[in-house]
This record gives C-alpha cells, structure tokens and sequence, in this order.
C-alpha cells in the first residue's frame, strides 16, 4: 500500500495548462526524487499536494494520501495535515522564515497549531527538534532571529519547522539550489539522516540530477507538465530509455570542445590586491575596524586563457571581480590590462575599462526592464572614445546578436520577451559588442538549467576562438570550471590558497579547502 | 537595544538644538518690531526704546537666543507682547486641548484604520476589498471642515446629541470634556483613518507574497491566521512612519477644525500670534511644536526597533 498515490492529476492555472496527466506514487519510508527544469511542473506538483497552489488553479485528478484525497479534502482538514502530516521545506532559506520572529517560536508554532500544546511546552519541544537538525542551544538560544544565522543555519530551522510534527511525508522544493557546495553537502547530508532515522517518506524536488541520485529510491523525470520517464533510481539512470533523460545526463555532464588559443602573454596582471569594507563600530569613540573581504590577492591571465576563480560565498570572489572591473576602488595594489595599468589609489581610467565587460549571474534582474535590446547591449559603446554611429551602429548590433544565436529583429524587442538563456546570450551580446580583450562571468551559467547552461558552455567555447577573448570565469561549480577552464584559482576568506592548471587542482587537490570543496560536490553515479 | 535607544536620543537632543536655532534666525529676520506694534503708530520713540529695553530686545542677537534658550530649558517662556500674561500658561490652557484632541483622533483613526485595512488586505481583490478602497477614497478626498459641518448639522442642530462648538474644561469631569472633542476627532479622524487603511492594507498586501507566508501556509496555518500571526508585524513599519506624521499633523495642524468647532487650541493660538506680531508666543509655541514631532520622531524609532530585531543592531 503507497503512502502517496497521484493519479492523472492534470492541472491549469488561468487556463495555462501546467500539469498533464502527472501520475506518481511513493512507499512509506522511501525517497522519491522529482527532476526537472525550470517550469517542468515539478514545484507545481509538490504544492498540489500541499493544497497551496496559486489563485486561479484548477485541478483534476487524484492524490490519495494515507487512504484519504487530498483534493477531496476541506481547507481545515488540510490544514490539519499541513506542517502535520505532511511538512515542506523551501528553496529560499534566506526568505522562509519570517524575519521579525524568534527561531524558537517559529518551530514552536508547528507544534502548538498541531499538537495543542502550550507556549512553553512548544518551546521545549521546539529545542528539541532545533538539536535534532544539528543547531545545539549553546550557539543557538531559542531567541535567536534569522538574520542572525546563514543560510545553510536558516534552512535547517527550516526543515525544523517542517518535521516539527514528525510528518510522514516530507516534501523538499529545490531544499540546496540556493546554497553552497559544501552547505548543501551538510543539509543532503541532514535530510538523508532524517528520513532513515524517522521512517520519514519524501518528495525531493531538484533540477540537479546529481543531488539526488544517491539520495532517491525512484526517480520521475518531468518535462512540460509530464512525466516522461520514472523508475528505481539506478534503472532510470543506467538505462536513459527516454531520449530527454538521456539529454538531461548528457547536458549534466556537457564539457564543450575548447581550442588551446592561449598565448605566453599576460592580459591581466593583478598585483597584491587588497579590499577591505569599514566594518561595524564595536565602540561608539573607535574607529571600526576594516573588514577585509580580498587580501594581497596576485594573479596573472594570459592572453586567450580561460582561468577559473572558484570559492564559497562571501570567500571574496565578487569583490575581486568588481575590483578588477574598475567599480570598486582598491585599498592597495595594482591591476594592470593589457599595457595600462591603474595608477594606485585612483579610478581605472576609461580605456582600460573599454578592454573588459562582465556578465552576471541573473539574466533577469541585471537588464533595465524599460529599454530594448538595441539600447541595452550597446551600453558599452559610451567607454569607447568614437562609439559608432548610425549604419555602422545598427552593423555592431546585428553583428552581436549573430554572434550570440540571435537574430537581429529582436534588437526591437523588450527583455521580458526572452527565456532565461536568450536572455544570458544578449548579456553576452553586450559584453562582445565593444569588442573587449577580457569577459569576466560571474557566476554567469549559475542560475541556467542545464541543457540551457551546455548551450552557453559552447556558445563561450566557440566566441573564444572566434575572438580570441580571455575569460574570468567565477563560479562555486567545479564541474562548470572543469568544463570550461584551463587553469583555475581557489579562493578562501579573501585569499588565493591555491592555483594551478584545472586538471591538476581537481584531480590532485592539495589544499585541505580544495580537498573539502571537491568531496562536497555532488557526483551523479549510475 | 539599549545601544539603539542611546543614539536615537542623542540625535534627538541634536535635532533640537538645530531646530532652536532655525526657530530663532527665523523670527530674527521678520520684519517689524513688536515693541512699536505694542504701543501703536503714534507711540514716541522714547516709550518705544524704553519697552524694547524692558523687553530684552535691545540686547545682541546671541545674547538674547541664549537667554530664550536657558528660559525654555526652566520652564520659562517669556511674557506674551500683547496679553502681559505668561506665555506658559496660554500654551498650558491650549495644550490641554490640543493634545487630547490629537490623541482622540489618533486613536479614532487607528481602531478604523487596522481592521477595515486587515480585512481588505485578507479579501485581496474581491468585492469587498474594492468597495472598502473606494470609500477610503472618499475619505482622503473629502475636506474635513466640510465633513465637521455635516457633522454639526446632523448631530448638533437636528439630533441635538452633542453641541455645536466650544469647550467646557475639565474642570466638570473627563465625560464632558471627551463629548465635547468627539465631533471635531471625528472630523479629524476620518482622512487620517483613510489614508491609514490604505497603508496598511498595501503593506500587507505586499507581505501576503513574500515567502515566509507560504512558510506559514505549509505549517498548517490558514490564510486568515497566517495574515494575522506572521504578515501583520511585518507590514507595521510603514504603518508606524505614517501614525508618526499623522500625529504631528494632528497636533498643529488642526486650525481649520478648531475654527469650525470654537475650540481654543494650539493651532488657532498661533495663529493669532502671528496675526499680533506676538513673536516671542510665536517662537515658544513653534518650538513647542517642533519638540513634540521630535520626541513623536524618536517614539517611532524605538517602535520600529520593538516590532523588527534587525533594526536594533544599528
């Protein structure tokens, strides 16, 4: 007898069908992995059996779970069972919990709106399902608020919250998309201990297949609103019977053909580099003391070369990437590009900043929603002293949406009319436009689902050789940095603690930091 | 916290002795001098020397701010120009007016303005919560000297439940008091309470799609408790910043309802100083005034601290 049974469960929201036909069941104590990409369904499922889909949803279909239909269901017996029986756990740790409100009680609240117990007797059970998730009250007092904590802190106060009742369902929405490497390895590392020692059943939704695939019994493989393929975990995944799973793994595992253009001469050289942040005064007649985010960080890029620049959050990374730009002045040190080099204490003077442009990693908030494409990529030409004008501008323009897959009509268009990945191809487009030695890409193929990210991959690979253009490539990735990478840098607390060519690194890791990152990253075994 | 408070104090006390300085190079550059108007246009000049040396204002400029200043900080405000009584006292009389009626109103506007917002804000979209924008609509648009008027002649001149104008004094009792206040709180009230609900309900409203919400829902809350318990203390710091600005507005900016009800309150105090020339009520009573939005200023500072944990660290 399953624990949960989806049967032909079609949904529509505002007439958009979403969900066709999506059938699925899950044995008490098992884990069910549910994969797919951006807009695949696979969220949507989840929140049907939670009940909690948006306004404007219709649904038809069944859910049994435990003998009983949950679209059968009132919406006080649901409530009953939300956080009850059923407990879920989000993505985004940072915005889960309500910030005006002490961890304590919000895990309490689970137990009182359920069990019906008393404030203090909440909170007693509160603290014991807080040293359950491996936050001990020493360090974690009951009082403590959410922006107190990190993310990995604040997502298990998340998944606190939800097994608060001891659920027999657990269901986890992308529960690590939004954390670190070695964060997520711990919070897996949770889930799974959880689900063993409680018997627990649970839906882990993920696009990675990597994350689950020694986490899941059975897999279900979404696409479109459907399940293409489903099955035991290593069936699904030694045989790829359906042609998408089969991309999907290819896609995962995608390394693009690079061609060796790298020359013996340096383009960037970066010297003793220092940033540091006033940080928060201690006392109100002392000055605070500086927080140093990048510390006497020296490298050099050679011409054509592809270096990767892998660390945690908060390791430094993006306020290198922003020194090296010219955005934030340096404390000390030099940067030099090219045969320019940044006089010491001052801005980056104009021409040099002509030689290198940036793609960033949300390919949705980083475009002014307000201008079109044309205005939007050829937003670099105002650091060129003779920007083009005219026919030779149109030219410039056409050629780089070319150069990105695009056509030149959509230079009319507004950014809402793209998909994600059209979207990071024309931050790409305004990155070649004027025509730079250096691209840096922070975090650039982060936030793309993965077929979408081996595209950009290659679409990197191809633009370096036609090009001949040096890439930065920062990302807390190491498959993404191997794939595309001829060296790599590891940066910890603000500093370089080890370098070398990828392969090297990432085969024979010396550093204990480079050991841990490499051991935390999820590897899909078959 | 207590750290907060600490600084929120000392940039209230800066505040202050700024505002007295303003305060005071403002009146300085008014032209006509109050000791002619006193005495009128055909006053010889000895006389007028001689009251402007009784006075004080033949002394230098900064003697006489540092004289106002220390008179302030003792309670002393001066002697009015044109009454010869203490201009303590007449702000005194006022303010017992004054302040009340703030209060009356203040409260008035917020026990209408959190559930009519509460419940707009949780019936997103419908009816009801288009009908309940639409008269606060009204309510913002709708000038409130007419609205006391209507007032007046409904529950004045034809039900006779209330007076028309005037006040009583406290002497005879809070309740005569309070009824003599409760047509003009009314009055001032309804726009307050007005653009409040509308506050709080977008506050809200803009909370319903935040994340933690859903947090909420998946706990086992429903939609009316997860509004109430997690959503509400959340959308309060807009709705704070606002009651704060309504509370000074009400203070001092009362005079046409004063006017309308006959009441001697602060707002038509100084507009007859002004009137008068009477500087020196003038300077007392504007003072008095920027110290209340000050300390108004600072309550809502600690309130802000009190209902979000991440503003006490700075």
């Amino acid at each position: 007898m399953s624990l949960l049974d989806i049967k032909g469960l079609n949904l529509s929201i505002h007439s958009t069908q979403i969900l066709r036909d999506v059938s699925l069941s899950l044995e008490e104590g098992k884990v069910l992995g549910l994969i797919g990409e951006s807009g695949s369904g696979k969220s949507m499922t989840a929140l049907s059996v939670m009940q909690l889909l948006p306004n404007g949803a219709e649904m038809s279909g069944q859910i049994m779970f435990a003998d009983r239909d949950l679209t059968a269901q009132t919406e006080s017996q649901m409530c009953a069972l939300r956080g009850g029986d059923i407990g879920m756990i989000f993505q985004e740790p940072m915005t889960a919990l309500n910030p005006v409100q002490t961890i304590g009680d919000q895990v309490a609240e689970s137990v009182r709106i359920h069990k019906g117990f008393g404030r203090r007797e909440a909170l007693i059970e509160a603290r014991k399902v807080l040293d359950k998730v491996e936050l001990p009250a020493a360090e974690f007092p009951l009082n403590r608020y959410p922006h107190q904590l990190s993310g990995g802190q604040r997502q298990r106060v998340g998944i606190a919250v939800s097994i608060a009742c001891n659920p027999k369902l657990l269901i986890a929405d992308e529960p690590t998309t939004a954390l670190d490497v070695t964060t997520q390895a711990e919070i897996l590392a949770l889930i799974k201990r959880l689900v063993l020692e409680d018997r627990m059943a649970a839906i882990f939704v993920t696009h990675d297949l990597a994350v689950v695939s020694d986490l899941a019994d059975s897999i279900a493989i979404m696409k479109s609103g459907e399940i293409v393929e489903a099955g035991p975990t290593r069936k699904v995944l030694a045989e790829a019977s359906h042609p998408y799973t089969a991309a999907l793994l290819e896609a995962s595992a995608h390394a693009p053909e690079r061609f060796d253009v790298s020359a013996d001469t340096p383009l960037l050289e970066v010297r003793s580099l220092t940033c540091t942040y006033p940080g928060r005064r201690q006392h109100l007649l002392h000055k605070p003391d500086p927080k140093i985010a990048v510390n006497k960080v020296s490298f050099t890029l050679q011409r054509g070369e592809s270096l990767g620049l892998v660390g945690e959050s908060g390791c430094g990374k993006s306020t290198l990437a922003r020194t090296i730009l010219g955005l934030i002045t340096p404390q000390s040190g030099q940067i030099a590009l090219d045969s320019g080099t940044v006089p010491n204490g001052q801005p980056m003077p104009r021409h040099m900043r002509a030689k290198m442009q940036v793609v960033f990693q949300d390919p949705f908030s980083s475009f002014n929603p307000r201008h079109r494409v044309a205005r939007l990529i050829t937003e670099p030409f105002h650091l060129l002293p003779n920007p083009p004008k005219g026919a030779e501008r149109e030219n410039a323009i056409s050629d780089a949406l070319a150069s990105v897959g695009l056509a030149p009509s959509d230079a009319r268009k507004y950014i809402h009319e793209f998909s994600g990945g059209q979207r990071q191809r024309i931050a790409i487009a305004r990155a070649l436009i004027a025509r730079p030695e250096l691209i840096l890409l922070d975090e650039a193929v982060s936030a793309l689902d993965v077929s979408i990210r081996a595209q950009i991959l290659d679409l990197l690979s191809d633009l370096a050789q036609k090009f001949g253009l040096s890439y930065l490539f920062i990302s807390h990735d190491l498959h993404v940095v191997r794939a595309i990478t001829d060296r790599v840098l590891v940066m910890k607390s603000g500093k370089i603690v080890e370098s070398g060519s990828t392969e090297d690194v990432l085969h024979n890791p010396v550093h204990p930091y480079t050991r841990s990152l490499l051991a935390a990253t999820p590897v899909l075994s078959i | 916290m207590l750290r907060y408070a600490l600084k929120r104090l000392v940039s209230l006390l800066g505040a202050l002795a700024v505002a007295s300085v303003v305060v005071f190079a403002a009146i300085e550059v008014i032209p006509g001098d109050p000791a002619a108007y006193m005495l009128g246009l055909n006053a010889a000049p000895e006389t007028v020397a001689a009251l402007r040396a009784e006075l004080g204002l033949d002394a230098g400029p900064i003697a006489r701010y540092i004289n106002w200043v220390t008179g302030m900080l003792q309670g002393d405000f001066g002697i009015s120009y044109t009454y010869r009584t203490p201009v303590s006292e007449m702000v005194g009389d006022r303010l017992w007016i004054s302040l009340p009626l703030a209060l009356y109103a203040l409260a008035l506007s917020t026990i209408i303005a959190f559930p009519v917002g509460i419940w707009a804000a949780s019936k997103r979209g419908t009816s009801v919560d288009i009908g309940i924008m639409g008269f606060t609509q009204l309510g913002v648009a709708i000038p409130n000297f007419w609205f006391a008027m209507i007032l007046v002649v409904i529950f004045a001149i034809n039900l006779r439940w209330f007076s028309a104008g005037g006040f009583p004094g406290w002497g005879g009792g809070l309740f005569p008091g309070l009824k003599a206040l409760t047509l003009p709180a009314i009055a001032l009230a309804l726009p307050q309470a007005s653009i409040l609900s509308r506050v709080m309900r977008s506050a809200l409203v803009d909370m319903l799609d935040q994340d933690f919400m859903r947090t909420a829902r998946a706990k086992g809350l429903t939609q009316g408790q997860a509004l109430r318990r997690h959503a509400l203390r959340n959308a309060m710091i807009p709705v704070l910043t606002i009651l704060g600005l309504q509370f000074s507005f009400l203070l001092a900016g009362a005079i046409i309802i004063e006017n309308v009800f006959f009441l001697p309150g602060l707002g038509r105090l100084i507009f007859q100083a002004i009137a008068q020339r009477d500087l020196i009520v003038v300077e007392s009573v504007v003072m008095i005034l920027v110290f209340a939005v000050i300390l108004v200023t600072f309550l809502v500072d600690l309130a802000y601290a009190a209902v979000d944990p991440r503003l006490r660290v700075h």
